[in-house]
């Protein structure tokens, strides 16, 4: 017999489920992304769980042939608690939405990012309600003209990374469905972060909110609408031709046509102990500023599954291993 | 230091023998009720006594002081022989301030023993107690034994030499009373003078003080010319045994410990605070060392959830709560119960609807616990009976989860959880062990995996993520049975609603028949959960008095007992007494077709033995 471990491909990690996204929707590629990663990153199918909500992102787990929960609307985070609190050696991912995570789990989303529990979770957001059939989201722009907004949202939108940095994340990152190399490292950096790891990626929904996304995604643009983060490095985009500074606590574009200094702009710097600069970069939307993709935040911080198994250790260590004749015999107790 | 007894001589005066006596502590919520009638209790318990105890306390934290809003209660009864409840009619009761005395003395005995600290009655007292007129100058108090003790002049005066303010010494006042009630009863003081030395260890001037007040309360009794003569009780004649007392909440807690420990498994606890249930969540935080995860969620929908992941993944979950919490879970637990893991659900009763009476008992969620969930989605039911029932209970439920792979439900209530009684401490090689098997690793060259593969329970495996081979997906949707696959099949859908309920009334087939006490034809009286100690001294007192009654008290609701039906045929008249508009009553009409009479109170308030025996009574004709 051999000892030598069998090495995945990413068709390993297919279930054999027929895939009901509907063609052409942006779930197919961070699907494949994800496979491709877990396969190139040598994880294995059984200690692998995929945990979702409800939404049409949240079938997720059942096309991959690992363990999986599809769980109810917008609770996948404190599953996913109770689960990695007890089973720390494992793999957990979350995948949901941003109906689930924002609107309906917006508590358990905050939660579990300030708890820091080891696990990555990986937010599609479409701006849409898509398995619902195309009502405004969390997300959704102010005006934004659904079925049920026929004359234009009210709702302001959260800013998924903003609330993220609000509620303490150790790790904070951005990509883009389509694309495929830089969701591929996104998703790599966040597997390997030691806390939870949040990524927001953007998503097309091609049938209820076709295009949202486009100004991203499209060639002839997302030079101009994206900024890639590089840690160490400073803010630079539309083919080295403009940057980002900073002009008192706001940011600023520049023309970098010889007048600017490099060394005038915004270094990125994703592990300072302030989330300060991560706020700011999340508050970086078009078309007034390129979006920042890439990892905003990567900083270190205890996590929760290994606090509390620390503690149940450490009760041991001074109370020695629990006795039940001990325990029911403690305190006064009287013979008859 | 001189010893305890030198400090607290045993009385002179002549010691009346008691069979039983009830005794209710009253005062002001910041009194310090509760721990004097804890106190109490323990030692009366170390005693040898059976003891049985109702606190009862408001909702508040600090409710305004002196008013009768803010009044805190504390009802013991100990006794020499078997008891079942706290007892109806109170025998000595004590009231710190007016607001105790008017809310309390009714439900003193004719001629009972009325404590009063006279201190606690000035006009500004009254004027909170919104009284116009002293209550121990008119005929309030008339027929009882009325004793006025000037507590608070007395326990400053015993505290001085200990230098305390005024303020501090006033909040010794409770051992002061205590020390006229140990007096009494001819109490053991050793146990609470341990106690105040390990609580105050860090003051050791406020544990002189309490002790000085303490034996202040003693002395008052011996000397004072008001109490001619002392009162025993003997202790009881308990089944031969190691006694502990315990209170119902405590013993949930330790019964939950003790199944995870006989099934080889760690425990998770997923809870959101809630009275009365935040006490278990509290007790399991402090036992880590046998590998307890207590988990304190966001919220209540978190939590159970969380005790739901933490059973995909192995563990021993648990979520606990009361009725609002309950009613948030119920699109969780509809989600463990198809996904077919095993956890336990613990709802805490108190009275509702909406917020209802958070401290206060009752026993309104039967019908939330059994149907409140989307979907016809039945769980196993089982309901703690008294305070130390709660530890067979909670190891019970696991046992019948893990047998059947279903969430189960733990009914308990305010009045067990708060309550407490002498727990005979089980040998714990006489626990039987609680069998769980995983499915093993599998090869891809094995068969595939099946999910939703059943055995004879029609239990499916408990294949646990990280073994090799048994990569499978769950989820709310309905599944394919075997695969375990999403199907939108109608006969599939058919199948597995009928498949569900199946496998939870073959839990009948592993639990106990119910058994009759007392006589097997006339009355029966049908009784659940909390009220089951009341129920059985009704039938007791009335079949003394010559009435044809039985009673059959049910531990699990959902399934009944396999016997139920039958027991049930052989009674002309079948009485449920329940702290709720009629709930069992619904469910044993519907299951069995018998015109059950009810015998139905919602006042927060446990019932009276009395008011059963005149159901009773009513009902057979006497």
């Amino acid at each position: 017999m051999s000892t030598e471990l069998p090495v995945l491909s990413a068709k390993d990690f297919a279930s054999d489920q027929d895939i009901r996204w509907c063609p052409g929707c942006g779930d197919y590629s961070i699907l494949a992304q994800m496979k491709t990663v877990l396969a190139s990153l040598g994880k294995k199918q059984e200690e692998t769980v995929f945990i979702s909500g409800i939404g049409c992102s949240s079938r997720f787990p059942y096309y991959m042939n690992t363990y999986g929960l599809h769980s109810i609307h917008g609770r996948a985070p404190a599953f996913a608690t109770g689960l990695k609190s007890t089973r720390p050696e494992l793999d957990v991912w979350v995948i949901t939405g941003d109906g689930d995570a924002l609107s309906i789990g917006g508590n358990h989303f905050i939660h579990l990012i300030r708890r820091n529990v080891d696990l990555n979770i990986i937010l599609f957001n479409n701006s849409i309600y898509g398995l619902t059939k195309g009502q405004y989201s969390p997300t959704s722009k102010v005006g934004k003209v659904t079925k049920s907004t026929p004359m234009g949202s009210i709702d302001q939108p959260l800013n998924p990374l903003s609330v993220a940095i609000a509620a303490e994340a150790s790790f904070v990152a951005r990509s883009v469905d389509t694309n495929i190399k830089h969701l591929r490292a996104t998703l790599q950096r966040a597997s390997e972060h030691r806390g939870t790891s949040f990524v927001e990626v953007y998503q097309n929904c091609n049938i209820f909110n076709d295009g949202v996304w486009d100004y991203a995604k499209a060639k002839a643009t997302k030079d101009e609408t994206t900024v890639e983060l590089q840690h160490g490095k400073p803010l630079i985009y539309a083919g080295g031709t403009k940057g980002i500074r900073l002009n008192g606590f706001s940011p600023e574009t520049v023309d970098l046509d010889g007048n600017i200094a490099q060394d005038d702009l915004l270094f990125h710097d994703e592990k300072i102990e302030s989330s300060q600069l991560a706020f700011l970069l999340s508050r970086m939307r078009h078309p007034e500023f390129p979006e920042p993709i890439g990892v905003f935040r990567a900083v270190d911080r205890p996590t929760y599954d290994s606090q509390i198994n620390a503690q149940v250790e450490q009760a041991v260590e001074k109370k020695s291993k629990g006795d039940l004749k001990t325990l029911f015999n403690s305190g006064d107790t009287w013979t008859v | 230091m001189s010893s305890p007894a030198e400090l607290f001589p045993p009385t002179k005066k002549p010691a009346e023998a008691l069979s039983g006596v009830t005794v209710r502590l009253a005062g002001d919520s910041g009194d310090g009720m509760q721990l004097l009638g804890t106190q109490l209790t323990n030692t009366s318990a170390l005693s040898g006594n059976d003891v049985a105890t109702f606190p009862d306390f408001p909702a508040e934290i600090r409710a305004p002081r002196g008013t009768r809003a803010g009044v805190s209660g504390f009802q013991v009864q100990f006794s020499a022989e078997e008891i079942f409840t706290p007892g109806d009619g109170v025998d000595t009761l004590i009231c710190m301030n007016p607001a105790a005395l008017v809310t309390n003395i009714g439900d003193l005995r004719r001629g009972g023993i009325l404590i009063v600290n006279s201190d606690g009655f000035s006009d500004k007292d009254l004027k909170l107690a919104k009284l116009d007129v002293n209550p121990l100058d008119d005929d309030t108090v008339e027929g009882y034994r009325l004793i006025k003790v000037p507590m608070t002049t007395m326990t400053r005066d015993s505290v001085e030499p200990t230098g305390l303010s005024v303020k501090f010494a006033d909040r010794c006042k409770n051992f002061f009373a205590m020390g006229l009630v140990f007096w009494l009863y001819g109490r053991d003081v050793e146990p609470t003078l341990r106690f105040i030395e390990n609580k105050f260890s860090s003051k050791p001037d406020v544990a002189e003080a309490n002790r000085l007040a303490l034996k202040a309360g003693w002395n008052y009794g011996e000397t004072t010319e008001n109490f001619a003569s002392t009162f025993s009780v003997p202790a009881a004649e308990l089944e031969p045994g190691v006694y502990k007392n315990v209170m119902g909440n405590q013993a949930l807690a330790w019964g939950l410990i003790a199944a995870a420990e006989l099934s080889g498994k760690e425990l998770f606890l997923g809870s959101y605070p809630i009275t009365p249930a935040s006490d278990i969540l509290h007790e399991l935080a402090k036992h880590k060392n046998f590998g307890v995860r207590t988990f304190q969620a966001e919220d209540e929908i978190a939590a159970v959830c969380s005790a739901i992941g933490a059973a995909l993944g192995g563990s021993m979950a648990i979520t606990t709560s009361s009725g609002p919490g309950i009613a948030l879970k119920g699109e969780g637990i509809g989600l463990g119960l198809i996904l077919e893991l095993p956890f336990i659900i613990i709802d805490v009763q108190r009275g509702g609807p909406s917020t209802g009476l958070p401290t206060k008992t009752e026993q309104s969620d039967l019908l939330m616990v059994m149907h409140g969930r989307n979907g016809d989605s039945p769980l196993p039911v089982i309901a703690a009976q008294s305070p130390a029932d709660c530890f067979d209970v909670a190891v019970e439920a696991w046992r019948i989860a893990t047998k059947y792979m279903t969430p189960v439900f733990i009914l308990s209530d305010g009045y067990i959880a708060n309550g407490s009684e002498p727990w005979k401490i089980p040998e714990v090689e006489s626990l039987g062990k609680i069998e769980i098997n995983h499915p093993g690793a599998r090869s891809p060259d094995d068969e595939p995996f099946m999910p939703y593969a059943r055995d004879k329970n029609l239990a499916r495996p408990w294949a646990l993520p990280g073994t090799p081979g048994l990569m499978h997906r769950v989820g709310g949707l309905e599944k394919q049975d075997g695969t375990g696959n999403v199907s939108y099949d109608p006969d599939n859908h058919q199948h597995m609603v009928d498949t569900r309920a199946k496998k939870v009334e073959r839990v009948a087939e592993s639990i106990a028949d119910v058994e009759v006490f007392g006589k097997s034809k006339g009355t029966l009286v049908l009784s659940w959960g909390g009220t089951y100690g009341a129920c059985r001294t009704a039938v007791k007192t009335a079949l003394e008095a010559g009435v044809e009654v039985g009673h059959v008290h049910l531990r699990w609701i959902n399934p009944f007992p396999a016997n139920l039906e039958k027991v049930l045929g052989q009674y002309d008249n079948v009485v449920i007494p329940e702290l709720n508009t009629g709930q069992l009553r619904l469910l044993i009409k519907d299951k069995f077709l018998v015109n059950a009479i009810g015998l139905n109170k919602v006042k927060g308030k446990p019932f009276h033995v009395s008011e059963i025996v005149d159901k009773i009574k009513e009902v057979a004709g006497k």
